[in-house]
């Protein structure tokens, strides 16, 4: 376990960065994470954390990522709801990048 | 007289690396914390007498596993098997080749458990089991990915991936796992997938497809779950609900079962076809995981046991179900009696999804439009576990032919890679075992690099632009390292993605 500092709050998070506890997130948690993995939060950005944040809401995991394709491409047009334009906002892969920002346990397995 | 005489034509020099020692020392993945641990009935943290523990612990599996007796005995240190390994090759670290990896157990067998090591230890290489070597066991251990090219060298048929799996079962036994496989192992058993899936998300998604494929073809193929009397129980990787490019070989699995005809059900109880129960060497995790399988059979009443893409289970359902569980013959508890009697005897059980497929093919009751794969060069990568852990078909070598005349089947362009990286030679993709985790990644990007080598060449030069698997592994693991190597990481697919690419459903024009 380790701890990241933000705005004076301590945050519990494990080995890979990502947080122990899913209702210590916030806005600010999601930047500071962010910049550490690369990424610079832009309104696409927040597009997409903000769904994956609805979606755990309602069942427990990270949508799979044609689910979520399926979504931004629905919101955003049939050129932005495809994996290379989730790869390009999170390069370290759209599933584990992007749920790490929006404070959501790691999709473990084959994957 | 004109002189005829040809030289054989060059090769490609296979190059054993030099040694870098203590390369990958460094690179170990996370420990599991206790709560992990726990959770499935291992000590939470390192016992204060790990050494006795640890000792008994291999004496027990010794006298339990006569074959691992055998392979602690039987080396020669021969060498044969030495530039075999990947993590070798690409590493350099020479604890990375296998008969060393070995040898940190066997060093630690002779020093107790040989009267030669016991009075004369540094004559026969033994070593007292410190806390050194124990971290030793734990990096290099978990830098196997139990693939068992190394074992298809070795002049005695040591089975080096039996020697990881005991190894990591002592290193549970005395408090020190490994996150990665333990973690997923207890989402199984309270969840019933590696993924963490739960049965409302799994149907979203499923409906999902089914709306996706209605758009894209027209045709309302299902994706039914927890179907009480449908006629095969499918068990599949859960990546395939939920990664890419794994969800689109389930796309294929489903168009297959449209167009036979045959009714079919995914379980959320038994939604997982990955057991990495194996990947520990734990026959009680091994057994409790497959066990979910046979109470979904039993409970849904199906008739036929179907596998989807996925290596490692593969070699379970094929070589241990049996007896674990009562799918196929072996088993003789009432339950296992009970499912036997349920499934249907004219039916292998359990039957691979390719084989199920080629059967089909065979009897020509599909159809291909092979065009709709053109844009494709395809290679095929045999995955370790089904390539050197299992059989398909009804002869040896079945599970090397039945993928790749799918691909022919739908696909107009086939190449091999290297005759020496493929079938039961083939390189592991880098990332199985338990191996496919981020904190591994270095190990993982150099574990691929035979693998990569044989691509590039078929890629520059015969334009191959797509590698099929049929493993839920290789296909994260080339995902994430292709880029890595200059590829796209939609290179690698599955095969039954091709098969959904080309395959038409209902009735020809």
């Amino acid at each position: 376990m380790s701890n990241i500092d933000v705005n004076g709050k301590t945050y519990e998070t494990d080995e890979e960065g990502y947080l122990v506890n899913l209702a210590d997130w916030n806005k600010d948690v999601a930047e500071y994470i962010a910049k550490t993995e690369n990424v610079n939060m832009s309104e696409q950005h927040w597009e997409v954390v903000d769904f994956l944040r609805g979606y755990y809401d309602e069942y427990q995991i990270a949508p799979a990522v044609r689910v979520l394709t399926k979504a931004i491409g629905k919101k955003l047009g049939p050129e932005k709801g495809n994996s290379q334009y989730l790869y390009e906002l999170f390069p370290y892969g759209p599933a584990k990048q992007a749920c790490k920002i929006a404070g959501l346990p790691k999709p473990t397995g084959c994957v | 007289m004109a002189d005829t005489l040809q030289p054989p034509p060059y090769r490609v020099i296979p190059i054993i690396p030099a040694l870098k020692p203590g390369a990958m020392g460094q690179v170990r993945s996370f420990v599991a914390n206790e709560k992990i641990q726990t959770n499935i009935g291992f000590p939470g943290r390192l016992v204060d007498d790990w050494k006795e523990r640890a000792l008994e612990r291999m004496g027990q599996l010794l006298g339990q596993y006569r074959s691992l007796r055998v392979f602690m005995d039987a080396c020669v240190h021969c060498g044969a098997c030495s530039d075999k390994c990947h993590y070798f090759l690409g590493t350099q670290d020479p604890k990375n080749m296998p008969v060393a990896r070995q040898d940190l157990l066997r060093s630690v067998y002779r020093r107790y458990f040989t009267l030669a090591g016991k009075y004369f230890p540094k004559l026969v290489g033994a070593r007292d089991l410190t806390k050194e070597v124990l971290d030793e066991w734990y990096t290099y251990f978990n830098q196997c990915s139990e693939c068992r090219r190394c074992s298809v060298f070795c002049p005695y048929g040591i089975d080096t991936a039996e020697i990881t799996m005991a190894a990591r079962e002592i290193l549970d036994s005395v408090g020190y796992g490994q996150k990665y496989t333990n973690e997923i192992i207890g989402k199984v058993h309270s969840i019933g997938n590696n993924l963490g899936l739960p049965g409302p998300a799994l149907e979203d998604t499923l409906l999902g497809l089914e709306e996706d494929v209605k758009e894209d073809t027209g045709v309302d193929v299902r994706f039914p779950v927890d179907v009480q009397g449908a006629e095969v129980l499918l068990i599949t990787p859960s990546a395939d609900f939920f990664a890419e490019p794994h969800i689109d070989s389930l796309i294929g699995y489903a168009k297959v079962f449209h167009a036979s005809g045959i009714s079919w059900t995914l379980s959320t109880k038994a939604s997982e076809a990955g057991n990495f129960g194996m990947f520990i060497g734990n026959y009680e995790q091994l057994r409790k995981i497959a066990l979910r399988i046979r109470e979904a059979a039993l409970e849904l009443g199906v008739k036929r046991i179907i596998v989807g893409e996925c290596g490692h289970a593969w070699r379970v359902a094929y070589s241990f179900w049996n007896t674990l569980t009562g799918i196929g013959a072996g088993a003789h508890d009432p339950y296992a009696l009970q499912l036997q009697h349920q499934l249907d005897a004219r039916y292998k059980q359990p039957t691979h999804i390719c084989e199920f497929t080629w059967d089909l093919i065979q009897r020509q009751a599909l159809q291909f439009n092979r065009e709709a794969n053109d844009a494709y060069v395809v290679t095929f990568h045999d995955s370790c576990n089904v390539a050197r852990g299992s059989r398909m078909g009804d002869y040896a070598g079945g599970q090397f032919d039945i993928p790749r005349h799918i691909i022919r089947a739908v696909a107009n362009k086939f190449v091999e890679m290297d005759a020496a990286t493929i079938r039961e030679k083939t390189f592991c993709c880098g990332g199985g075992g338990g191996l496919l985790t981020d904190d591994l990644i270095e190990l993982r990007v150099k574990g691929a690099l035979p693998r990569m080598e044989a691509l590039k060449q078929v890629a520059d030069e015969q334009g191959v632009n797509f590698m099929a698997t049929i493993c839920a592994i290789c296909k994260a693991q080339f995902s994430k390292v292709l880029p890595y190597y200059q590829f796209d990481r939609r290179v690698v697919g599955g095969v039954h993605q091709l098969v959904s690419n080309a395959i038409v459903l209902g009735r020809p024009e």
